[in-house]
């Protein structure tokens, strides 16, 4: 019987015989930290008398999740991290460089094949390139930076394939909700997926980045995809580091497999608190809105701000909607300031904040008020998520989001797209 | 090792956020202060009814969302020793672990909210006193009641450098 990717890496990596079940031992490529979880691995670090990191040039650390600093506390902890870069020679992605997710893949730090752990739980999203990513608390990156390893039990997996064609105004996003409304919020708990077909091949590596970042929100422990040529074009003007991809044997033993039909999706709504709650827009009633917000690790690239741009050119924002924008990266705010998309949504009446992951987790840029209703790209809307227990979130597609911005209530993108 | 302590019961999903928001826990590393707020947005009272070495008993998925160790720190910081749950998110489940946070898989639904319980470790028996009944855990793998016996990874890892019998 033959083997799934997962099953294929950590064979690679532990070099032995694995299936899954099994535990191992393997050894990390890649450890990432942000600065709402590094603090404390670092305070773990040194609990443990760890001496030095296994490899800097290995160990990454991003500033994003309360970037810059709304408090003094805050800037300690950020100080804490730099220091403990400086010591070890650990490159430190600084306030408003992007957000950590976007900062892996478009710098090509991750390749095919890889095993990556990094203390934020998104971290499934680097699937997409054919890397093994998974999340993990912070006393376990202190073990990963001081061993460059730790301990996985091999999981199962399980295979969706994706046939047929997305119609107009249906994205990854609209994928991945949908998924999670067949699956739930457990479906893929110890599990790790394999995205497969036609739909996946058909998407550009961004717009599959959505997907497995999203796996973990049906409980996944990696969101894998085969790279193809699309992902090696996209690591060739990122990276001079040499890969080897690991492919599913043809023969792989999945513990369940699920095929889904794409070709008459339509756009989807997470409503709140719940991510695997999900109705097509078409079955919602008129549901008013207060904040709109297009970014994260999730939806906050290049083509998520190029599409709400193409929806907001020439409109206005309603009157009620604080519509708020935050570039998944530096590089991205530059793209959008050159291709003009910036201008196009200040103009309708959005605002633009810092790279960075502030208001989708609820720390600072973006907390909504009482009561309100928040249509967001991001990939929780969990009660109090954004700051405020008594706000209501709602999740869409950067489409979705920016319809809604225009009409003051969830819209569907559909028709400013034809 | 038995731990003796007051069931306090939760329902499925219960995610990161609502154990500790991010909006506490990127502040302050004390988690005596984060485990004011542990469970606010579910159960403003939680923190005031809690006694040391009381359980938390839920139903599948506990501890889904964010991989913030922060989560089961807050909880062992407000009195919790142990969690019963149908299923557990694996992020916090190994998070747990980590920081010498028991969690066991088990049948909780039979379970009431202030019921006595005492757990065992070693054996996964979990004796609902109030109920008179008996209920049995999924046993952890070695590596996990070897970490939990050291009180959490950061002992372990002192003590021997690496990861045992895996």
């Amino acid at each position: 019987m033959g083997k799934t990717m997962a099953e294929k890496i950590f064979e690679k990596k532990v070099g032995k015989e694995t299936r899954a079940g099994d535990l191992v031992i393997a050894p990390i490529d890649l450890v990432m930290g942000q600065d709402g979880t590094t603090p404390l691995a670092i305070q773990s670090f040194e609990e443990m008398n760890a001496q030095k990191v296994f490899d800097p040039e290995k160990i990454f650390f991003v500033i994003d999740h309360n970037a810059p600093s709304p408090m003094e506390s805050v800037s300690r902890l950020h100080d804490r991290m730099r220091a403990f870069a400086q010591k070890f020679g650990i490159r430190v992605f600084e306030v408003g460089e992007g957000v950590c997710h976007e900062l892996m893949v478009a710098r090509g730090l991750v390749l095919p094949g890889d095993l990556v752990v990094g203390a934020d739980s998104h971290t499934c999203t680097y699937g997409a390139l054919g890397a093994f990513s998974t999340g993990v608390g912070s006393t376990e990156l202190a073990v990963a930076m001081a061993s460059g390893k730790l301990w996985f039990k091999v999981p199962e997996t399980l295979r969706i394939n994706l046939w047929g064609k997305l119609p107009e105004g249906v994205f990854s996003k609209d994928v991945i909700l949908y998924i999670a409304s067949q699956l739930g919020a457990d479906g893929a708990t110890y599990r790790a997926i394999e995205f497969h077909g036609p739909v996946i091949e058909s998407l550009e590596v961004e717009e599959r980045l959505t997907i497995s970042n999203m796996a973990v929100e049906v409980g996944a422990k990696a969101g894998l995809m085969i790279p193809d040529e699309k992902v090696f074009i996209w690591l060739k003007r990122r990276t001079k580091r040499s890969f080897e991809p690991v492919l599913p044997d043809v023969d792989a033993s999945y513990v369940e497999t699920i095929d889904i039909d794409c070709s008459s999706l339509t756009p989807q709504v997470a409503l709140p608190h719940r991510v695997d709650t999900v109705k097509s827009i078409t079955e919602l009633q008129e549901i008013p809105v207060r904040q709109a917000f297009i970014g994260t690790c999730t939806n906050g690239r290049a083509k998520d701000l190029e599409v709400a741009a193409r929806i907001l050119a020439g409109q206005r924002v309603h009157q009620d909607v604080r519509l708020i924008v935050a570039p998944a990266s530096r590089e991205v705010f530059l793209q959008a300031l050159t291709m003009g998309w910036v201008e196009e949504i200040v103009k309708a009446g959005g605002i633009f904040v810092t790279p960075g992951c502030g208001p989708c987790v609820g720390t600072h840029q973006g907390v909504p008020g009482d009561g309100w209703n928040v249509i967001s790209t991001a990939n929780r809307n969990f009660k109090g998520r954004m700051g405020n227990a008594e706000a209501f979130i709602y999740l869409a597609s950067p489409a979705t989001v920016a319809a809604s911005a225009i009409e003051g209530k969830i819209a569907d993108p559909r028709k400013y797209l034809r | 090792m038995e731990l003796r302590g007051i069931a306090h019961k939760f329902a499925d999903d219960i995610n990161t956020d609502y154990i500790i928001s991010g909006k506490y826990k990127f502040k302050t590393l004390d988690m005596n202060e984060l485990a004011k707020h542990v469970m606010e947005d579910i159960d403003p009272e939680f923190y005031q009814k809690v006694k040391p070495g009381d359980f938390i008993v839920a139903g599948k998925n506990f501890g889904c969302g964010s991989s913030r160790e922060q989560a089961p720190r807050a909880l062992l910081a407000a009195g919790i020793r142990g969690i019963l749950a149908q299923s557990f998110a694996r992020i916090f489940f190994r998070n747990a672990i980590n920081c010498g946070l028991l969690v066991l898989e088990c049948d909780t639904k039979d379970i009431q909210d202030n019921d006595e319980l005492t757990v065992n470790l070693l054996t996964g028996t979990i004796r609902d006193i109030t109920q008179g009944t008996v209920i049995k855990a999924r046993p952890l793998p070695q590596v996990m009641i070897d970490i939990l016996s050291e009180g959490g990874l950061v002992n372990y890892f002192k003590k021997y450098g690496t990861f045992r019998g895996v």
